[in-house]
């Protein structure tokens, strides 16, 4: 392999080839930074690159290597979204509140990545705060889709799935509340997980929806999202909601067997609306899966329809409360006014898009005197029959498959004016996320233009192991033949 | 058409709660869209929930307890290094007290 072509390794190759030093860090990082001189210009996956420290970062690293002490990740060139607290590199959020925003500290999961001796070539782009289906409500202008640059890369973990779908890194950091880490790695062709409620530290994650976000890893293989999770999740006393459970060695659990694993099929998940293509695709790897050796379930998910309500008006309400923060007082954007009041206003008006202030409104109007019954409490009951709805599948299926998006790729600008619309293209993901569950995303097929089409592999509370050995198994057994996209 | 969901007084109501200075070309299309999402949304009063109970959190249950210390030391000049305005040592902000 030519050293310009280091970058196109997964984490697990590059791993070996680094241990035994037929690489070197610094190599594998100048080609990482190399690909994304050459192809961001018509991609947009960065809203920051970090050359210098990235390749102080990879000199360390060789050191580390060299001297036998190397963590799983040490030496890896990933991608950050920028959403995550990086000390001394700008967060922007994708916001232009937060345009100026140097962090003084990291977030926990950046500090256990920058101890293991990782190396950050940049910060991804996203839908600002995290909210959108497509990257392009980012103040910074979108991310195009590797595949196809006239489409969108999805989101709102776009930036991370695109970069690493070309190659600019071997792995990237996303946040999912509704999707936001499944829907891009899906339209991108690449491999995502959002683990299980709780089980990676949020602290330093910027906010959006408290009771949904979590954090996860976008990977060129399921092999390798194990290999990062492993070095993610666990328990962190800076946030309260941070499971205690220790970590299991994800890679070991990669058995490439699925004999007599119950795979459940939701009814309600393959209805009117789907993409032909789409279905067509996901069907064969679920006859793909009969074949070796798993056993089909027909089950039913029968709230499925009420997610998408009940996720709009439990998101909103709790980013409301989130994003109250962004005052103009202690960081971020000010615009000069008279009074505290007027200044909160107009520093507001200024620095949030379109799409954050339609949320944050809609969150304070259903968490408002007179309709907190009728909105927020009502979303908060059928948030609990959602959640039941899976327990009762879980009792006679191990995991459940389903498409991640009725969809592949749309067009740049398709939805923009149309949010309804666009927050319907959610409706596969956003149940898991209600449920606290993990899912993982992984391709399975394209359509006619050659657009990816993911997969998506839902499994009980912490039940990581089962769906990426799930996700791997099929992998490996030869079903899909991965396609480069031609950037 | 329906009736609306929301109107323009309420959605300026709102804005000043959310404090978000609108604009009345804003306004209108906020109103627009907030009427739709909130029309989209009432299809959960399709179901009756008179008798289930609330889900607010998914996480384990219990919040862990930790000793009341100090854990970090005081860093006045990181914290104020992102003030958008600033004084001796401190967020300088407009008059709040006559």
């Amino acid at each position: 392999m030519a050293s310009s072509e280091l970058n196109r390794l997964t984490i697990a190759d590059a791993g070996v080839r680094l241990r035994k030093r037929e690489i070197s860090s610094t190599e594998l990082t100048r080609a990482c930074l190399d690909r994304i001189a050459a192809v961001e210009p018509r991609l947009h996956a960065f809203i920051t690159v970090i050359e210098k420290p990235a390749l102080v970062q990879a000199a360390e690293a060789d050191r580390r290597l060299g001297a036998g002490d190397a963590p799983a990740l040490c030496g890896i060139p990933l991608g950050i979204k920028d959403i995550y607290a990086t000390t001394g590199v700008a967060t922007t959020c994708a916001s232009k509140i937060l345009s100026n925003f140097v962090p003084p500290f990291d977030a926990t999961v950046i500090a256990k990545l920058r101890a293991e001796g990782a190396v950050f070539v940049g910060k991804t782009n996203m839908d600002e705060f995290a909210m959108g289906s497509s990257t392009e409500n980012s103040a910074f202008g979108p991310t195009m889709n590797p595949h196809d640059l006239s489409r969108v890369s999805g989101g709102s973990s776009g930036g991370s799935a695109a970069a690493v779908a070309a190659d600019e890194c071997l792995g990237a950091l996303g946040t999912d509340t509704g999707g936001s880490i499944r829907e891009p790695a899906s339209f991108c062709g690449v491999v995502g997980i959002k683990p299980t409620y709780s089980r990676v530290s949020r602290y330093g994650v910027i906010a959006f929806a408290s009771s949904l976000d979590q954090v996860g890893p976008f990977a060129k293989s399921v092999r390798d999202a194990a290999i990062m999770l492993r070095s993610l999740a666990g328990h962190d006393p800076r946030d309260s909601t941070c499971s205690t459970r220790p970590v299991p060695d994800y890679e070991r659990a990669l058995t490439g067997d699925v004999k007599g694993l119950r795979i459940g099929v939701p009814k309600e998940y393959f209805v009117s609306g789907i993409d032909p293509a789409v279905e067509r695709s996901v069907r064969a790897a679920l006859h793909h899966y009969e074949r070796i050796g798993a056993k089909l379930i027909d089950i039913s998910l029968p709230h499925t329809p009420y997610a998408i309500a009940c996720y709009y008006l439990v998101a909103t309400a709790e980013a409301s409360a989130n994003l109250a923060r962004y005052d103009g007082i202690r960081y971020g954007l000010r615009a000069p006014a008279e009074d505290n009041i007027a200044l909160y206003e107009a520093t507001r008006a200024q620095g949030f898009g379109a799409e954050v202030k339609r949320r944050i409104m809609l969150g304070t109007f259903a968490l408002s005197t007179g309709y907190y019954d009728a909105y927020y409490l009502k979303a908060m009951k059928v948030r609990t029959l959602i959640r039941q709805d899976f327990e009762r599948a879980f009792e006679t299926c191990d995991v459940v498959v389903t498409p991640v998006a009725p969809g592949t790729a749309f067009k740049l600008g398709e939805k923009m004016n149309d949010p309804l619309t666009m927050y319907l293209s959610d409706i596969f993901t956003i149940s898991v996320n209600l449920a606290g569950l993990p899912g993982l995303a992984l391709p399975c097929g394209y359509d006619a233009n050659n657009l990816p089409i993911g997969m998506q592999i839902i499994g009980a509370p912490f039940a990581e192991e089962a769906i990426l050995r799930a996700g791997d198994a099929f992998e490996r057994s030869g079903a899909v033949t991965l396609k480069r996209p031609a950037l | 058409m329906a009736e609306k969901k929301i109107t323009l007084e309420q959605v300026r109501h709102v804005a000043r709660l959310a404090r978000i200075e609108l604009g009345p070309a804003e306004e209108e299309h906020l109103r627009a869209d907030m009427d739709q999402i909130l029309a989209y949304v009432d299809k959960l009063g399709e179901l009756d929930v008179s008798t289930v109970l609330p889900t607010v959190q998914v996480g384990e249950s219990g919040t862990p307890m930790r000793m009341d210390e100090v854990t970090n030391s005081p860093n006045a000049e990181a914290m104020l290094a992102n003030a958008p305005a600033r004084e001796r040592g401190y967020f300088k902000v407009p008059k709040i007290i006559e």
